[in-house]
């Protein structure tokens, strides 16, 4: 049997297969179910210098193959994070984990990040420059190359792990902003976030999310999100993370022949808590079916 | 909470719009009264929340309201068909709370998840008091179940077109020792107004899965941030923080 291992930022994973921030909580719900070490890591709930409620309800719409989400960074913020959710995690996950980090200022990811950055479990930091469903922050980061590049300085000057940016699919030019990001330092480009996206109840005429927009995700953003990995990838030398409606196996593959090193599953964790290890378990045959020896010698081989 | 394949026994119309579906499969990981299953339907995206009627080790039985595209399709489905539901999702009433002379308080399709917690407390030898609040006589369902375990059990309807004429707080006894309420949150509100006693709220919101994962149905509560799907659905009366 051949090899599912990668290689992101230095650090070896069983499989390239991560559920992504915001989908997997911190990984209790889950670990419940099946056993995560199966994963090759996880990202976990993005987490704020203060504890934040969030985005008021309700913060969920279907789509067609997808649904929105506005929930608005609620997390217990970083002090009870490293107080409380990490040493839980600690028994139920024994591999590195990836510490997913938004802020409202320049000196509220260094701030948060700096504190993730003492943490033995944290392996990576994935710096979300991305979100779409916080005012005066998350987004406005990602969306201009000169201010997602002074985040990523700001937060390389107080940590030796890995940063792997997390961009936004909400602008013109994705890759001029993921080579910012490396020229600032960043190790590692993880995309796409969601797409800023809106429904209307018919019957009420009002939108059905209460704060109006929110982040669009799921199988119906899959051939977008390859699209943009491809672009990013083929404008960076750092590895790539592929997200974005990934729910098999072989979008696995298609996102790693796109560029992608490795690879985040987000909505489809929602429907089916199963869904990542379902594509683990999958991967080997699927492999097999495309003549795949090691998943790690396809990664940016589309011709 | 499990994950499962479930056949479709039967799936029947209780009014215009309230069905009744029962699904055989292993209902094990269902243990309190008030919770609710998450059903997977063909093309579209998220799972259906419903509360649970009542269960046994190899069903469950579930009452629904047609209101939009996945109820609609759910509507149409008949005995033998399968579906991927979660079961044993939320926390469930306490019944440990109840005292010996609990009061049941239902409002439309809240009436369904008190079906089993009435069962259940009278199995455990209390006496138990029902009020169903509907809106006419046309759009009442399970008040003979209800009567047929037992219990003392009150109709209101808002046009008097049956039983109590007005709402189900026109209808609270004098003495009960704790209550349990599921329905539309203005009449939840109003019970929290007008009940003197200890008691249990079921609350409903949009989700997006169902276990705990997203943060989609989040609540402030006095004693900090809730899910309503797995730290609820049900809170105690104590806790409660009403939005204004």
């Amino acid at each position: 049997m051949g090899s599912l291992k990668v290689n992101l930022c230095g650090i070896e994973l069983d499989n390239p297969v991560i559920p992504a921030s915001g989908t997997f909580g911190f990984g209790y719900e889950f670990a419940e179910l099946y056993d995560i070490n199966k994963l090759g890591t996880f990202s976990f709930k993005g987490t704020t210098k203060d504890p934040r409620f969030g985005n008021p309800t309700p913060r969920i719409a279907e789509c067609t193959a997808g649904m929105i989400n506005a929930v608005g960074l609620q997390n217990p913020g970083v002090e009870k994070v490293i107080a409380e959710e990490l040493p839980k995690l600690k028994k139920c996950f024994n591999k590195p984990v990836m510490a997913n980090v938004s802020g409202f200022s320049v000196d509220d990811y260094a701030f948060t990040c700096e504190k993730l950055d003492k943490e033995e479990q944290v392996g990576w930091l994935e710096v979300n420059v991305s979100c779409p469903n916080v005012h005066g922050g998350g987004m406005s980061f990602g969306t201009s190359p000169d201010a997602a590049a002074e985040v990523v300085r700001a937060v390389k000057a107080v940590t030796a792990k890995p940063v792997i940016v997390k961009l936004s699919p909400n602008v013109t030019d994705i890759a001029a902003i993921a080579k910012a990001c490396e020229d600032a330092g960043a190790d590692g480009i993880s995309l796409i976030n969601t797409l800023l996206g809106m429904r209307i109840d018919l019957k009420t005429k009002k939108p059905v999310i209460a704060n109006k927009m929110g982040g669009f995700s799921g199988p119906a953003i899959f051939p977008l999100a390859v699209r943009m990995v491809y672009q990013v990838a083929h404008s960076v030398k750092i590895p790539v993370i592929g997200m974005g409606g990934v729910s098999t196996a072989e979008d696995v593959i298609e996102m790693m022949l796109a560029g992608a090193t490795a690879v985040e599953v987000g909505a489809a964790n929602l429907v089916d808590p199963f869904a990542c290890l379902n594509i683990i378990n999958d991967l080997p045959e699927t492999m097999k079916k495309y003549n795949i020896e090691n998943l790690s010698d396809i990664i940016g081989g589309v011709e | 909470m499990k994950k499962g394949i479930f056949e479709i026994k039967e799936n029947i119309k209780l009014t215009d719009s309230v069905m009744k579906m029962t699904l055989c499969g292993d209902a094990a990981a269902i243990t309190a009264p008030g919770q609710f299953i998450n059903i997977q339907l063909d093309d579209l995206f998220l799972r259906r929340p419903i509360s649970v009627y009542d269960c046994g080790d190899n069903f469950v039985t579930i009452i629904y309201k047609v209101v939009g595209h996945g109820t609609e399709k759910m509507s149409k489905m008949t005995a033998g068909e399968k579906l991927d539901v979660l079961t044993g999702l939320g926390n469930g009433y306490d019944l440990s709370l109840s005292g010996d002379a609990p009061l049941l308080i239902g409002g439309g399709v809240g009436v369904p998840p008190l079906y089993m917690l009435a069962k259940k407390l009278i199995k455990n030898g209390r006496k138990v008091s029902v009020i169903l609040g509907f809106n006419t006589k046309d759009e009442i369902f399970c008040e003979d179940d209800f009567k047929a375990l037992g219990a003392d059990v009150t109709v209101t309807t808002v046009d008097g077109s049956y039983g109590v004429k007005g709402f189900v707080t026109n209808a609270l006894p004098e003495n009960y020792t704790h209550f349990f309420c599921c329905g539309p949150e203005p009449m939840l509100k109003a019970v929290y107004k007008f009940t003197k006693t200890s008691g249990q709220f079921s609350f409903e919101e949009r989700m997006g899965c169902g276990f705990g994962a997203c943060m989609g149905c989040s609540c402030k509560t006095i004693t900090g941030y809730k899910r309503i799907c797995k730290d609820g659905p049900v809170m105690m009366k104590e806790e409660i923080l009403w939005e204004a």
